[in-house]
């Protein structure tokens, strides 16, 4: 039994990172170089582990796997925990692990809840251009989902410097410029690999379904979304948005993007439907 | 032996007290010499600072050594012993260790956390080494205090937070802006407290500082203090753009910076935020301005908020070092039995006698013939010879006790690794 393996690797990966979640959320409460550790270490394994599975995913169903919901929540989890290790480790924010990997975690479950064996997939599927749509915006949605969890944290340090409360959360978390700055540096990486994603994904489609754009929903409103991050690109460049005003829209611009990912094919139906709900 | 301390503080004695009890500088290798003389330390130092006058030492009898030094303080100092008797706090052994740890890592200061009092326990004690006061007992003692307050230092955040309200608007500006090495202050008014903030904001490395005065005098001579550069009071509004970090003090019974004056600056300067620090009584902000966005307003009474907060938090982190210097306390202790007597032979022995037993195993192993009675002569002789061998330096190690010198009694533990918990012997300064 193949798919043993795999649950393991998957339940593994899982275990890790909800006890690094949960090592975050003692840095809240009390910041030690130890839970810092911890959570980073965690989470590094926890991202192998996830690793793994995904390579073992791939080999066993000799397609890039991202073909059901299932598939498609794992591997945003292993970006979102991947882009986190990449941020944490370059811009040393305190405490944004606390924001991010709650979001990891909850993937991770959704994704081990509707686990699924490995299925013959459409034709379709079977391209060149699958791993390279899915890696550029798994990418870019990553990033953008730091932007979101940076503008959360820009609006709660906001609020308790203007409220004066100088309590254990205003201590723990980044001064605001921080915060703004490296939102803004996520917003400015992710927004190009948000634009390739939908450059790649319209390239295959003219390939698989014969027209670049067929208008439907999930087309649509990706196209929303890059629309919405556009605009925050440019009001950042030339208008001075920043602050409150841009954490709020890339938090905005990150339920935009929640629902293209998975309101579109829950919601409503279209050619980008997962072969399983 | 014993280890004690007596002293006053800045909590047991008023100031009127602790001034005539403290030693000038210059008077302390005197004391140091009377205080072995007419006291009896055998060790001892003076640790004299405007919230504390204390004396540690070591003694044969604590009880007898205590009425002396009172009396000793009264005559040199030419104070009645009735006078500050009750102010007095008398310490020894576990309680003296306790105690300078404490002095050390600021946990009995008036303010917790502050770092004075280390440098000035330090060189109480190089004043009292110089003048060979000091010897094996409190060196260690004092090593050992210097490095609980280094440790108590790095691993409690007893030190980290502001407690003034000038640092305390020092350390919400970092909040808010991180770096303020290319940020620009401007002060309104030149308030005395104005101008301390802005002097903690330049020894953090503000850029430009600009200074508005009504009368454009002071203003010139205050910016020339901070190398920045001065600013009609009637054009100030004007620059508002310019700064991100603007201090105001001023005796002006209106507002003298409304919402109106702000939300064309910040177009100007593409909202980049803008820390206002209100330090005037009536105060010169309008409060409105603080729901602007970008817009951060703090005055006299949300700094007092922060100090006090950070004194909480300070006073949270000094339980935990409470506990890291409960642990020191008995590690040290730990040292000081070991250099008793009695379990140093019984140690030394035991070590001799286990070496002696083991190879005397070993060689009876080798000839299983043996009869009962020559091993009983084997056995006899192996113990002979650990006796001989011990019978000196026991005797040397007793000899030099009865003249309360303990450094034999280290070495012979060092020589022999005799002490069985290795962290007893580290030290750091």
């Amino acid at each position: 039994m193949t798919f043993s393996l795999y649950s393991f690797l998957l339940a593994g990966t899982l275990l890790c990172y909800t006890l690094g979640m949960l090592a975050g959320f003692v840095q809240i409460y009390r910041t030690s170089p130890k839970t810092s550790t911890a959570e980073n270490w965690l989470i590094t394994c926890g991202f192998i582990l996830h690793l793994a599975a995904f390579g073992w995913r791939f080999w066993e169903s000799r397609a890039f796997p991202v073909t059901n919901l299932h598939e498609s929540l794992s591997c945003f989890s292993l970006f979102l925990a991947g882009v986190y290790l990449w941020i944490s480790r370059t811009a040393k924010v305190s405490i944004l692990g606390s924001f991010i990997n709650p979001l990891t975690t909850i993937v991770m479950v959704w994704s081990l809840l509707i686990i699924q064996p490995v299925q013959p997939h459409p034709p379709s599927l079977q391209s060149f251009w699958l791993p390279v749509h899915v890696i550029f915006s798994f990418a870019g949605n990553a990033l953008l989902a730091m932007t979101c969890g940076l503008g959360i944290m820009y609006l709660i340090q906001e609020h308790l410097i203007k409220t004066k409360r100088i309590g254990r959360l205003f201590k723990r978390l980044p001064s605001l410029n921080q915060l703004d700055q490296l939102s803004y540096t996520c917003l400015s990486v992710g927004f190009p690999f948000l634009t390739l994603g939908i450059i790649t994904g319209s390239i295959w489609a003219s390939l698989a379904w014969g027209s670049y754009w067929s208008w439907d929903p999930k087309e649509t409103w990706s196209l929303i979304t890059w629309f919405l991050y556009a605009a925050l690109l440019h009001g950042r460049l030339n208008s001075g948005w920043r602050g409150k005003k841009a954490a709020i829209l890339s938090i905005i611009g990150f339920v935009a993007i929640m629902f293209t990912f998975l309101g579109v094919n829950l919601l409503l139906s279209g050619l980008h439907a997962y072969t399983a709900r | 032996m014993n280890i004690i301390t007596l002293g006053v503080n800045h909590k047991t004695a008023p100031v009127e007290i602790r001034e005539c009890l403290a030693f000038a500088d210059g008077a302390i290798p005197q004391a140091l010499q009377l205080l072995k003389e007419d006291v009896g330390l055998q060790e001892r130092m003076i640790l004299s600072t405007c919230n504390r006058v204390e004396i540690y030492g070591t003694c044969e009898d604590a009880e007898a050594a205590r009425d002396r030094l009172v009396e000793f303080i009264g005559s040199f100092q030419s104070l009645p012993a009735a006078r500050f008797a009750d102010n007095l706090y008398f310490y020894r052994d576990q309680e003296a260790v306790r105690h300078v740890f404490r002095v050390a890592s600021s946990l009995d200061s008036m303010v917790i956390g502050e770092p004075q009092i280390l440098g000035q326990l330090k060189e109480a004690f190089a004043l009292a080494s110089e003048h060979k006061a000091t010897g094996l007992i409190l060196n260690k003692f004092m090593h050992r205090a210097f490095s609980v307050a280094k440790a108590v230092r790095t691993r409690t955040k007893i030190a980290s937070s502001a407690v003034s309200v000038s640092f305390a608007a020092v350390e919400m500006a970092r909040k808010i802006f991180d770096d303020l090495s290319d940020k620009t202050v401007m002060l309104v008014g030149a308030g005395e407290m104005c101008e301390l903030a802005a002097r903690h904001f330049v020894n953090q490395g503000v850029k430009k500082v600009l200074v508005t005065n009504r009368t454009y005098q002071r203003a010139r001579q205050l910016a020339e203090e901070f190398d920045g550069s001065a600013i009609e009071f009637k054009d100030f509004h004007s620059q508002l753009d310019r700064i991100d970090i603007l201090l105001s003090s001023t005796g002006s019974p209106s507002y003298l910076i409304k919402p109106e004056h702000l939300a064309p600056a910040l177009k100007k300067r593409k909202h980049r935020p803008i820390f206002l620090i209100d330090i005037a009584v009536p105060r010169d902000v309008d409060p409105a301005v603080n729901s602007m966005d970008g817009i951060f307003l703090y005055d006299v009474d949300d700094l007092q908020d922060v100090v006090s907060e950070n004194i909480d938090h300070r006073k949270q982190e000094a339980e935990r070092a409470e506990a890291l210097v409960a642990i020191e306390v008995e590690k040290f202790l730990h040292w000081l039995e070991s250099l008793q007597l009695t379990p140093t032979i019984k140690a030394l022995r035991h070590m001799a006698e286990e070496i002696s037993q083991r190879e005397l195993e070993k060689t009876l192993a080798g000839f299983p013939d043996l009869s009962k009675k020559q091993q009983k002569k084997l056995e006899a002789m192996a113990r002979a010879i650990v006796n001989k061998l011990l019978h000196q330096p026991i005797t040397y190690i007793k000899e030099r006790a009865e003249y309360g010198e303990q450094l034999p009694v280290e070495i012979i533990r060092q020589m022999y690794k005799l002490n069985e918990d290795g962290h007893c012997e580290e030290d750091e300064s």
